[in-house]
């Protein structure tokens, strides 16, 4: 074997990633991780065996299945193509033409973020009650999930080389078929992801579904739970809302294809040359102005009117509304830690020994993560009622789905943090007289802490606004702003709810805020 | 007075060996370049001797200290040493002076004009303190890390590639203020590259390493004029490399009877610079005798302080390479007679 092996397969400047699958704790913690998002899916589908095919069969093709299987697709296939639509049309404008207050419309696009869906849906039906139904879902949720596209999409716009337009057009290509050709194969992975996240948002969307009179399967699944829980008839409607998922997952799988965006060759990247609007700029400064004013100004402002009336009928319950907004801060800090430790295993694993196992992983978690909080609440349920009776209606029990269903956001934004300090940063202070804590203390920690911070707000404003799985697994007597907020409004009390509904929205700004930061600089 | 002192050291990742018994004795406050090829254990006697990598068997000491040994193996930041990449890798989150000054104390930190000093030294101004790594170019950056490493007034500075990744204009400027800062501050260093040129110029001693093991130790002189065997003398710059015959002290080969600075016998290979070949203009006709090589002109590459010819003999259509230094330049088709100047080296062909 000696004779026959050159050297050491490292030549300088090549990173270094170490041979082997890790040391055996980091694994074995990745592989928990894993198992524990995973599991879910599998005890959601095992309760629906029992019934076999002629069971399932029974359950499947009833009317009441057709009905919201025809409705949630119908969401979805509506919804996606819309908000597709919406997010690249303001991407481009954006950042690829001339626009008056640029950096403002910057910010305004992405505010819709900042309102959880099922307020805006609040605020919409509180005001107008025919905004309901699918037409009424289709609304709602195209104005607050058009960012997820718009994101993605006006990041890579921004970082696109105009190089590779002018070739085109060199190669005798007119604008628009250098759109066609160069820019929109560009923007195919980006544009991908983000439809996918608003299709899984959907499949998942309780909240919304309800307060607009729609019936999905999430929310039959919820209802079920309500009037009294059975194992097969819910894990039936679950396992098929999981089958929905899957199939979106695998379509957009592919959609996006194998195209890998490399950029070759290694000049400096050109400047995009904005288009001139022209004649059209006050037209699509209104329409722009349309869609943040119906997207985040209406429902903020119908919320405020609300609240505006609890307070001069003095409805306020002042020490409930604190007490729910600190137990939604614990309970957001708890998970955010909690997610934060359970997915530094994995990331390290990819980020330093990156092997077949752990981007089996990763993937792993990515695909439980897309299970609708309603599935894991019941996995969890159940698993909780049957043979765990002791964590049933505690709050580990809460934070353990909230760790299931955040883990790939901590994942993505540790990695960042990893890869900006290879091992030989580390050497470095090693190598200047630092020990292993000096080296920790000094050189990693400094530089991983930013992306680890990001990665806790992110899991941590995400906790603050999530309701499905809290209304299923929070112990009772355990209020989180998102809760009480649905409690009130459930009873179509609009006053009672408005104080919640707007810390939710004081909450959920700073997402906004920092999403666009990042953005800024991806630039 | 010896610096490093290395002896029977053997490495290697996992199973896979990288070095084996490697000797080597570095003068203090002299400079040593490890000259390899790629991915030729370079590195891996670098980072044994910085703590990074457990070796497999041997000794490595330090001015009488012991940092590995059978017994003892002591942690990297234990080691009175100095480490420089290729890449620099200073701390992206300090600026410059957070860099320089990582390796300090707290009362050394704050004594000022420390971070001046140390930036003076390396050649750079004084006014990048303040500037973030990013801002800095290569060069500026490999001199800061050069800082860095010299701070700790280090026993030896261990430099992996360090100039690898510059063009060449900024190469050269660095590789001088690098050999400036290191004479000043009076460290041993050792320096690894795979660029012969590098090695030859800035190095007080050269070593060899090839094949998991340093095949030639000696001044830069020693091993261009006299390497070991003809696979290193290509390896060290341009040769001329011809089959002859050896009768003592003469060889026979192409370019007619050459002298040996080794008496040799039999069937060899004959070794010579092309800076030892001297072009004259080729004699008439009625004047080209026996002794007499020709040579026509084939290939020219014009360097400016100098010009590479490739000639290829009348004789026996072999081609060789002469070093031309000033004008007149031949044109490719120009014939003209070779003279070879000084000994050649004979190794026996086996």
């Amino acid at each position: 074997m000696t004779s026959t092996v050159r050297a050491s397969p490292v030549g300088p400047g090549v990173r270094r990633v170490r041979a082997g699958s890790g040391p055996l704790p980091v694994v074995l913690a990745a592989a928990v991780v894993a198992a524990v998002t995973v599991a879910p899916l599998i005890i959601v589908v095992a309760q629906a065996l029992p019934l076999g095919w002629s069971g399932a069969g029974a359950y499947l093709f009833r009317p009441r299945m057709a009905e919201l299987l025809g409705n949630t697709v119908a969401l979805v296939i509506l919804t996606v193509p819309l908000t597709i639509l919406i997010g690249v049309g303001a991407a481009w404008l954006v950042e690829r033409c001339v626009l008056p207050g640029v950096g403002v419309w910057r910010i305004l696009l992405l505010a819709p973020l900042a309102v959880p869906a099922f307020v805006a849906s609040y605020a919409w039906s509180s005001a107008w009650p025919s905004v309901s139904g699918l037409w009424g879902a289709v609304f709602v949720t195209t104005l607050a999930y058009y960012p997820f596209v718009y994101l993605p999409v006006a990041a890579l716009l921004r970082t696109l080389d105009q190089g590779d337009v002018d070739s085109a057009r060199a190669l005798g290509e007119t604008a628009a078929g250098a759109a066609l050709r160069v820019v929109l194969p560009h923007l195919r992975p980006a544009l991908c992801g983000g439809a996918l996240l608003v299709a899984l948002h959907l499949l998942a969307e309780f909240g919304v579904m309800q307060m607009l009179r729609f019936s999905t399967l999430t929310t039959a699944i919820v209802q079920q739970y309500a009037i009294g829980f059975s194992d097969a008839a819910g894990s039936m409607l679950a396992t098929v809302l999981i089958a929905l998922c899957l199939l979106v997952l695998v379509i957009e799988v592919f959609a996006r294809g194998r195209t890998r965006i490399a950029r070759v060759g290694r000049g400096t990247r050109e400047q995009p040359v904005r288009a001139s609007l022209g004649r059209w700029t006050a037209p699509v400064l209104a329409v722009l102005t349309a869609l943040v004013g119906l997207g985040v100004i209406v429902p903020v402002a119908v919320v405020l009117r609300w609240l505006l009336r609890a307070a001069l009928a003095d409805a306020i319950d002042g020490p409930r509304l604190l007490a729910t907004t600190g137990t939604t801060l614990l309970l957001a800090c708890l998970a955010g830690v909690a997610v934060l430790a359970a997915a530094l295993p994995g990331a390290w694993l990819l980020d330093r020994r990156r092997s077949a196992f752990s981007v089996a992983l990763e993937r792993l978690t990515f695909v439980a993560s897309a299970l609708p909080g309603v599935v894991v609440g019941l996995a969890l349920v159940t698993v909780a009622v049957h043979w765990a009776r002791p964590i049933y209606q505690t709050v580990g029990l809460v934070v353990l789905a909230y760790l299931i269903l955040f883990v790939p956001r901590a994942v993505v934004t540790w990695r960042a943090g990893l890869a900006a300090v290879p091992p030989e940063l580390a050497e470095a202070g090693r190598s200047l007289g630092a020990g292993g804590v000096g080296t920790f203390t000094r050189v990693v920690l400094p530089i991983v802490a930013p992306s680890a911070l990001t990665g806790f707000v992110l899991v941590f404003l995400a906790t603050a606004t999530e309701l499905t799985a809290t209304l299923l697994l929070a112990p009772t007597g355990t209020e989180t702003l998102a809760t009480a907020f649905w409690a009130a409004s459930d009873e179509l009390d609009y006053v009672a709810s408005a104080p919640y509904a707007a810390v939710l929205i004081l909450l959920s700004a700073p997402l906004t805020l920092l999403l666009h930061r990042r953005m800024a600089a991806v630039a | 007075m010896s610096s490093i002192m290395i002896s029977g050291l053997s490495a290697g990742y996992g199973r896979v060996p990288v070095l084996e018994e490697v000797d080597l004795t570095v003068a203090a406050g002299t400079t040593t370049a490890v000259l390899g090829a790629s991915g030729g254990g370079k590195t891996t006697l670098l980072r044994a001797i910085a703590g990074f990598l457990r070796p497999a068997a041997g000794r490595i000491v330090i001015n009488d200290r012991v940092l590995s040994d059978d017994t003892t193996f002591l942690a990297p930041h234990r080691r009175p040493l100095g480490y420089v990449r290729q890449d620099g890798t200073l701390f992206p989150h300090l600026d410059v002076a957070g860099n320089i000054t990582f390796g300090l104390s707290r009362a050394e930190r704050r004594r000022p004009g420390v971070v001046g000093e140390l930036l003076e030294l390396v050649g750079l101004a004084p006014d990048l303190a303040r500037r973030n790594p990013a801002q800095l170019s290569g060069g500026q950056q490999q001199r800061v890390a050069l800082a860095r490493a010299l701070a700790r007034r280090p026993e030896v500075v261990l430099l992996d590639e360090p100039f690898s990744s510059l063009d060449a204009a900024l190469r050269a400027e660095t590789r001088r203020a690098t050999a400036t800062a290191l004479a000043e501050s009076g460290a041993t260093a050792l320096l690894v590259t795979h660029d012969q040129a590098e090695a030859l110029s800035c190095a007080d001693q050269i070593a060899i390493l090839r094949d998991k093991q340093l095949v030639q130790v000696g001044t830069p002189a020693e091993v261009y004029g006299d390497p070991t065997d003809p696979d290193l003398a290509r390896f060290l710059g341009e040769a001329v490399v011809l089959p002859g015959q050896a009768y003592g002290g003469v060889a026979r080969c192409a370019l007619g009877a050459v002298r040996l600075a080794q008496p040799a016998d039999g069937q060899v290979v004959v070794v010579l610079r092309p800076e030892q070949i001297r072009l004259s203009p080729e004699p008439d006709d009625a004047e080209t005798g026996p002794t007499t090589i020709a040579g026509v002109v084939r290939d020219v590459a014009f360097y400016g302080h100098d010009t590479m010819l490739e000639l290829e003999l009348v004789s026996t259509a072999e081609r060789v390479l002469a070093r031309l230094a000033g004008a007149p330049i031949p044109a490719v088709g120009t014939r003209a007679s070779l003279h070879v100047d000084g000994t050649a080296k004979a190794f026996p062909s086996g």
